[in-house]
């Protein structure tokens, strides 16, 4: 119904727009350097306003990051709901916000609200990125080290934390991961040179993958054992506490990705889970793959991890050992 | 005594909730929860039968409602899974090419889907024996991704025969990949011993 709108009117200096399925979109300024933007806001995954505030805010700087750039201003983008959140609360949803763009090195420069029956924050980023460092998601290439920077299972235990049925130390775990940035991971990626990179939210570790084989013409093969996860995930999966978009997610993905026959269908989701503020996966060529490793985790990424290899085109796009 | 939930509407993991409430409210019943979102039955019946109960599940007008049965220790009528047949007879299957039907290129295509789904059965569907003879044998030789799926198979318990004489007259008896070799007796044997034997190709 959309796909038609000819957003792209054929300007020279748009170098990434809407027609690829790319993390934020990409503008040339002058020789060298590009501009970055996106937007995105999400409805609260956590209970703390403060924490809610840095993890949406973290959620929408890892566009920018995804595409080896690095945030520079930032819109506040508010839906208020002032049925149920009280002015202090919506005061430190704002300051969580701030204190992830503070870090990213960014300014936030305004913003918008509107009321609404549901909370949502985000924010609106625009990053710069030189051209030499841009990691779009079609260049991975055979023979190249898959590296995910952050575990799995954001959506899940979310989603069972609203209804108390996360453990306090699992959603302390979630928490922490979902906040911290991608910033050190996108650093290190413009220092070693990476082939490609995309970053791991709605559409799951098996959905962003898939659209970066897809792109790049070429399959996947996750080692099963390696893929970091918070634990309970699968455990809270058994109970059906899954998000909606995880099972779209499988529904949409699953006949282009094949699974060794021993994962349970628990572990399964866990794959196709739809994460919030998730790691970068990034496609290196091998040789570099321990140096950007070493540089990701002295940057201060909560769990880097080899993942897998870039294989020519297979039968089926992601094939999980 | 059925409960009804009616839980159609609700975001995940809503009805999940629901159901842990109905259920945890009885100590044997059966309680009947409505939904309508694939997510929402799907969640729930996951739940259900984390908590050990059987779930039936039936879907009218994009609704599904899902029948919960709590604590009965005793099979409930309709609800136990049917077995496809009698325990101890359990089919076998004998393949006797590396294809299936006229067209050759088509056939393998369809050997190789035959084959590759069986892993999609029950425990209780599955055959007891596979023979592979005359070109059969050479599934049980080349076709790795085809023996990937047949190692599943042989790890649940499905014997894998390749006829012996086969593979010494395709001069392949050291590729064989899966399962053991066979002789005429064994095949014979099996064929008479099993009420339901299914040939292939």
């Amino acid at each position: 119904m959309l796909h038609d709108i000819p957003f792209n009117d054929g300007n020279p200096d748009l170098i990434v727009g809407l027609e690829h399925s790319e993390d934020a979109g990409v503008f040339r300024l002058n020789d060298g350097t590009l501009l970055v933007q996106t937007a995105d806001f999400i409805t609260p995954v956590v209970d703390d306003p403060f924490m809610y505030g840095r993890i949406a805010a973290a959620n929408s700087l890892s566009d920018i990051y995804a595409m080896g750039g690095q945030a520079i201003c930032c819109l506040n983008l508010v839906c208020y709901d002032t049925c149920n959140i009280e002015g202090h609360e919506l005061r430190n949803i704002l300051m969580g916000g701030l204190d992830a763009v503070r870090e990213a090195g960014a300014v936030i420069v305004g913003g918008h609200t509107v009321d609404d029956h549901e909370m949502k924050f985000g924010l609106s980023v625009t990053g710069i990125v030189e051209e030499k460092n841009i990691t779009r998601n079609n260049c991975a290439k055979p023979g190249d080290t898959l590296i995910l920077t952050k575990p799995l299972g954001m959506g899940i235990l979310t989603t069972a934390n609203k209804v108390d049925m996360a453990s306090e130390k699992s959603m302390e775990d979630a928490t922490a991961i979902m906040a911290a940035l991608n910033k050190g991971a996108a650093k290190a990626m413009n220092e070693v040179g990476v082939h490609s990179a995309t970053d791991i939210t709605g559409f799951g570790l098996i959905g962003h993958a898939l659209e970066m084989a897809r792109a790049s013409k070429v399959s996947f093969r996750l080692n099963t054992d390696a893929i970091p996860f918070i634990s309970e995930a699968v455990d809270l999966a058994g109970m059906g506490l899954i998000p909606a978009g995880s099972y779209n997610n499988r529904r949409f993905a699953k006949a282009d990705v094949s699974f060794k026959p021993e994962l349970s269908d628990d572990q399964k989701m866990v794959y196709f889970d739809a994460q919030t503020s998730g790691g970068l996966f990034i496609s290196v060529s091998p040789d570099k793959a321990a140096r950007l490793l070493d540089k990701i985790r002295e940057n201060g990424a909560i769990q880097a991890e080899i993942i897998g290899e870039v294989t020519k085109l297979e039968e089926k796009s992601i094939i999980f050992l | 005594m059925t409960q009804i939930v009616d839980a159609k509407g609700l975001a995940c993991p809503q009805p999940v909730i629901l159901a842990k409430k109905a259920l945890s409210g009885i100590e044997e019943g059966i309680v009947t929860v409505i939904v309508d979102s694939e997510a929402s039955r799907e969640n729930v019946r996951r739940f259900a039968e984390s908590q050990g109960c059987a779930v039936t599940m039936d879907e009218k007008d994009g609704e599904f409602h899902l029948e919960i049965a709590k604590g009965f220790t005793c099979a409930i009528t309709g609800q136990e899974r049917v077995s496809r047949h009698q325990a101890g007879a359990k089919r076998a299957i004998f393949i006797q090419s590396d294809s299936i039907g006229p067209d050759e290129e088509l056939g393998k295509q369809l050997m190789k889907a035959f084959l590759e789904n069986m892993v999609e059965l029950e425990d209780d569907e599955l055959p007891g024996k596979m023979i592979f003879v005359n070109r059969g044998v050479y599934v049980t030789c080349f076709w790795d991704e085809t023996i990937e799926k047949l190692n599943e198979l042989k790890n649940r318990g499905v014997e894998i025969f390749s006829c012996g004489a086969c593979l010494d007259y395709f001069k392949i008896p050291d590729k064989l990949k899966i399962g053991e070799v066979g002789n005429a007796f064994d095949s014979v044997q099996t064929l008479v011993q099993h009420e339901n034997a299914i040939t292939l190709g």
